[in-house]
């Protein structure tokens, strides 16, 4: 292992979020604050409780969630298409470093902003609502292991992306609706049984439910499937990683 | 060549992008520790993509490459970290400082930081003074200096410079020479690709010639020029002509507009074909015939030049 080249990719892919670190840090933090005012406080006010909590305090570790999967997504797209788009990547490919250092790198570094970022708006979120968290290590386990296996998914969509469109595709017409339709503002329990039965081939769903588990210690589905779900998303997008490196798809002709 | 003077070697190396395209055919070059090649070929000859299998940023179709006896797929960790690569296209992380980049390009390549290492390169390539400064506040010709610095901030045995001068006015390139020669004498062996063909006449120790993915020739630069080099006869005259004498017709004359001079080439060579009367005597004596008579005479050899475009105009 080559610890020296993983240490210089993902400080310079660091100090790269650092220089827009405004932006970065101010955008989830004020979207999540609208989303308190307006579902938290305006319209929670009238919504009994969810499965024994406050509406507020209900959908914050789905709008955790929301936020990590997005940026997680995005920082890491860009992270590696930006290279490729200005022609800089020719460095990293030309580096004596393995595949697997590259994503360490990168997909470290795009996970650790992310997961940073869920922790300050879990700090905001406590600002709106008081919230008690029964398994913090679980919690901090499963943004830890969603950012990373989501940073990578955006690792693989910045490879196939060839223009900034295909980039902003994804996020927008996968993400965001699997994580609207994944139990974030509702408890699926709530759906009619059909529409609870779609939702289970939902992957989003098990996320925040086992994200909502290691809060208030009940969830949709068991913490164990939706563990397994975590992991197997993990080993996906690392086979698929670990395909575009063996062929060099999309980086090398 | 013995192996130990080898310090690159590329085998039966062919390239056929995605599309079809053949880009290399069957590309065979020994490079020699500490010299300085120059590879000249016209636009789309296959000059990058070469440089790119040897870097690893193209995949190769057949063939290998060893770099000082690594092979730069199965020990890419070995081979790599034996070159710097100074890309043909100018491209940068437009935000970064020059001094975070080049330090940067340190760490990629495995290497602890040493900003002793990184002054010395920073000011060799009079980069120090803008140290501070992000990349998109550089000049085009600053930008390319410091993709060189990039390259030299890992102390490589093999550096690549992908059309160097480029964009770059004199000053620079001389300034640039100068930092390749030093890096010579330190035994850095220095591929480059060039189309300003003085430049390769100049720094080189040998030349290759490539052109429709094919290495037409690889040849020491002075043996190149010797054996290929075609020199001028100009002959002054006292009387002006109008047109050529047929007697004339076998060599190879050409007659100026005001008809006082005549060009004659001919190849310095001692390999001409007995058959042809082309040779210096033989004109003269067909000129005395003619009643031809002579003032003045000079004899000038092409330049490196006149042989790469006779080279890459010939036929395959
Ligand atoms: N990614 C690619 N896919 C398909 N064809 C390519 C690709 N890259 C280069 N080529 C083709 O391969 C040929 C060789 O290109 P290359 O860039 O190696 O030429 P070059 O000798 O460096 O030319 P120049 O002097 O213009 O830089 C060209 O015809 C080019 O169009
Ligand atoms: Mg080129």
């Amino acid at each position: 292992m080559n610890l020296q080249s993983v240490k210089a990719l993902y400080h310079a892919e660091m100090a790269r979020s650092l220089r827009t670190i405004l932006q970065s840090v101010v955008s989830p933090v004020v979207s999540t604050s609208l989303y308190f005012v307006v579902f938290g406080s305006a319209i929670g006010s009238r919504i009994n409780e969810v499965d024994g909590v406050s509406y507020a305090a209900f959908i914050v570790p789905g709008l955790i969630m929301l936020m990590l999967l997005t940026q997680s997504v995005s920082n890491a797209s860009f992270g590696i298409f930006f290279p490729r788009f200005s022609g800089s990547i020719y460095e990293v490919l030309s580096a004596p470093i393995s595949y697997v250092e590259v994503v360490l790198g990168y997909v470290g570094a795009a996970a650790t902003k992310s997961t940073l970022l869920g922790l300050i708006v879990l700090g905001t979120a406590s600002l709106f609502v008081p919230m008690h968290i029964e398994h913090p290590f679980i919690m901090l386990l499963f943004m830890v292991l969603t950012a990373l296996t989501f940073s990578m998914l955006g690792f693989v969509i910045g490879i196939w992306a060839d223009g900034f469109e295909k980039l902003q595709l994804v996020p927008l017409l996968i993400i965001t609706p699997l994580t609207f339709l994944g139990g974030t503002f509702y408890s699926i329990s709530m759906l009619p049984p059909f529409w609870q039965a779609v939702t289970l081939f939902n992957p989003v769903v098990y996320l925040v439910s086992g994200f909502r588990w290691s809060f208030y210690g009940n969830a949709d589905v068991s913490i164990w499937a939706s563990l397994s779900v975590v992991f197997l998303f993990l080993c996906i997008s690392l086979a698929l990683v670990a395909m575009i490196f063996r062929t060099g798809y999309r980086l090398k002709p | 060549m013995s192996k130990a003077r080898v310090i690159l070697s590329v085998e039966q190396l062919s390239k056929q992008y995605s599309g079809g395209f053949q880009a290399l055919d069957d590309i065979n070059l020994d490079i020699r520790r500490g010299e300085i090649f120059a590879l000249l070929g016209p636009n789309g000859a296959g000059k990058t993509t070469l440089i790119g299998v040897i870097c690893g940023l193209v995949n190769a179709s057949s063939g290998r490459v060893l770099v000082d006896g690594h092979d730069n797929i199965s020990e890419f960790r070995q081979a790599r970290q034996r070159i710097g690569l100074v890309p043909q296209e100018l491209t940068s992380e437009a935000f970064s400082k020059v001094w975070d980049t080049v330090s940067f390009s340190r760490g990629l390549f495995g290497k602890p930081p040493n900003p002793e290492h990184i002054e010395r390169v920073l000011r060799s390539l009079s980069l120090w003074e803008k140290r501070n400064n992000r990349l998109i506040t550089l000049s085009g010709g600053m930008k390319r200096r410091v993709l060189i610095a990039k390259a030299l901030s890992h102390e490589p045995d093999i550096l690549f410079l992908d059309e160097p001068s480029a964009g770059v006015d004199v000053e620079l390139r001389r300034d640039m020479w100068a930092v390749v020669r030093g890096l010579r004498d330190r035994g850095v062996t220095i591929i480059l690709t060039t189309h300003y063909i003085e430049e390769a006449e100049e720094m080189a120790d040998r030349i290759g010639v490539i052109r429709g993915g094919k290495l037409m020739l690889v040849e020491d630069k002075h043996t190149l020029m010797s054996k290929l080099g075609t020199k001028v006869l100009t002959l002054r005259l006292m009387a002006p002509l109008t047109t050529l004498p047929e007697s004339l017709n076998d060599f190879d004359l050409s007659l100026s507009e005001d008809g006082f001079t005549l060009d004659y080439g001919y190849r310095s060579t001692v390999s001409q074909p007995s058959d042809t009367p082309n040779n210096i005597a033989a004109l003269l004596a067909a000129l005395a015939e003619a009643d031809i008579e002579i003032s003045d005479m000079d004899t000038r050899q092409s330049s490196l030049e006149d042989i790469f475009i006779s080279l890459v105009k010939e036929q395959p």
